[in-house]
C-alpha cells in the first residue's frame, strides 16, 4: 500500500486505512480535542471516515496546548 | 531617536547585527509591545523584551505571585510572593532596563476590556495559562488586524505560531476551545520550568523580529518542540475556510468570554 508520514514519522500503510481508521491505530487520546492536517490542509471531523490515505500522504496531529495539552 | 552613549553601548550587540543595526534599534526603542500575563510564558518573554530596550511594555495580569509560580516565572523572586504579579514584573523590568515604559494592568482581559487595551500595542504576545483567555486573544487580535504570538506548554512540551493578519490564525487550527476540564493545564499536569523559558524565549524573539522587520516570522508555520527528545519541528499551516473568526464566513463578529475550567478557578480563588 505504501508509506504515510504521521507528526513526521513514517508509517507504513498495510490496508487501504480511512483518517478515522489512523486515530484509532495511533491510540489518539481524546480525538475530539485534536485537530488533523492532511497534506498540510486541515479536515473537517465530519470527514475523517470518508478521507482514505494513500502512498506518500502527510498527516499531522495538532493537539491543545495551553499552558494545558494532551498526551 | 538619538541614543545616548550608554544606550549605544547597552545596546551595542543589537547595533552590531547587521540585519538590526542602530535603525532596528530604533525600532525596537519604540516598539509596543503587550505581554497578556506575568506568568511562565510572560516572565522570560518580558525580561528579554526589556533587556532589549522595547520602548513599552504592557503587562495584565490579575494574579498575585504564589510560592508554586517561582519554579519557572523567573521574572517573580521569593520575596515577591503575595505581590501582584504586574507590580513585581514592573519592578524587574525596570531594575534590568529604565529605558522601558512599562504599562501595568492588574486584571483579567476579558470580552470587556480586550479591545482597548491591545490598541495600544503594535504586538501582542500570548503568556496565558488558560483557553478562554487564549481565544479571546486571537479573536480579538484577528477583529483588530493585530500581530500576535501564540504559546502553549504542558508538561514536557511547548508549541507556538505567530499570526499577522492575512496568515492562519489559532482558531483555523483550533476551532473552539476545549470543554472546560477536556485537556489538562499546567497546574494539573505540571510542567519542566525551562519548557517555559525555551518557549518564551522564542515568542519574544517573534516580536523582536516583528519590531524590527528582521527574517521570516512563524507564520502560517506551528512550532512544536518535546524536550524528552529535544526534537523541533515546524508544521506549515494553511487558514482555513471554514474558521469562525478568519474564513470565508465568519460567525464570530465581537469577542466572546469562555467558560473557565473549573478547578483554574477554585485554585484562584484559593490564593
Amino acid at each position: 500500500m505504501g508509506k504515510i508520514t504521521v507528526n513526521g514519522k513514517e508509517q507504513d500503510l498495510s490496508a487501504p486505512t480511512t483518517l478515522a481508521a489512523l486515530i484509532a491505530q495511533n491510540n489518539i487520546a481524546q480525538p475530539d480535542m485534536v485537530s488533523v492536517q492532511l497534506n498540510e490542509e486541515f479536515v473537517n471531523r465530519e470527514d475523517y471516515a470518508t478521507t482514505t490515505l494513500k502512498d506518500g500522504d502527510e498527516v499531522d496531529f495538532l493537539y491543545f496546548m495551553g499552558g494545558g495539552g494532551l498526551q | 531617536m538619538n541614543f545616548t552613549e550608554d544606550q549605544i553601548n547597552r545596546y551595542s550587540r543589537h547595533i552590531l547585527l547587521q540585519d538590526v543595526g542602530v535603525e532596528g534599534q530604533e525600532k525596537i526603542s519604540s516598539g509596543k509591545v503587550l505581554v497578556v500575563g506575568a506568568g511562565g510564558l510572560g516572565a522570560p518573554v518580558a525580561l528579554y523584551l526589556a533587556a532589549a530596550g522595547v520602548g513599552t511594555i504592557g503587562v495584565i495580569d490579575g494574579d498575585v505571585v504564589d510560592l508554586s509560580n517561582l519554579q519557572r516565572q523567573i521574572i517573580h523572586f521569593t520575596a515577591d510572593v503575595g505581590k501582584p504579579k504586574v507590580i513585581s514584573a514592573k519592578e524587574k523590568i525596570n531594575r534590568l532596563n529604565p529605558d522601558v515604559r512599562v504599562v501595568t494592568y492588574q486584571a483579567l482581559l476579558t470580552s470587556e476590556n480586550a479591545q482597548e487595551i491591545i490598541k495600544d500595542y503594535d504586538f501582542v504576545v500570548d503568556g496565558t495559562d488558560n483557553f478562554p483567555v487564549k481565544f479571546l486573544i486571537n479573536d480579538a487580535c484577528v477583529l483588530a488586524g493585530k500581530p500576535f504570538s501564540h504559546g502553549g506548554i504542558l508538561r514536557f512540551e511547548g508549541q507556538t505560531l505567530t499570526y499577522l493578519p492575512e496568515a492562519p490564525c489559532y482558531r483555523c487550527l483550533f476551532h473552539s476551545p476545549p470543554p472546560p476540564n477536556a485537556v489538562p493545564t499546567c497546574s494539573q499536569a505540571g510542567v519542566l520550568g525551562a519548557i517555559a523559558g525555551m518557549l518564551g524565549t522564542i515568542q519574544a524573539a517573534e516580536a523582536l523580529k516583528y519590531l524590527t522587520g528582521v527574517g521570516e516570522l512563524l507564520t502560517g508555520k506551528l512550532l512544536t518542540f518535546n524536550a524528552k527528545t529535544m526534537n523541533f519541528r515546524t508544521i506549515k499551516t494553511k487558514r482555513s475556510e471554514k474558521c469562525p473568526v478568519c474564513g470565508k464566513n465568519p460567525t464570530i463578529t465581537k469577542l466572546i468570554d469562555y467558560e473557565q475550567a473549573v478547578c483554574d478557578i477554585s485554585d484562584r480563588k484559593k490564593r
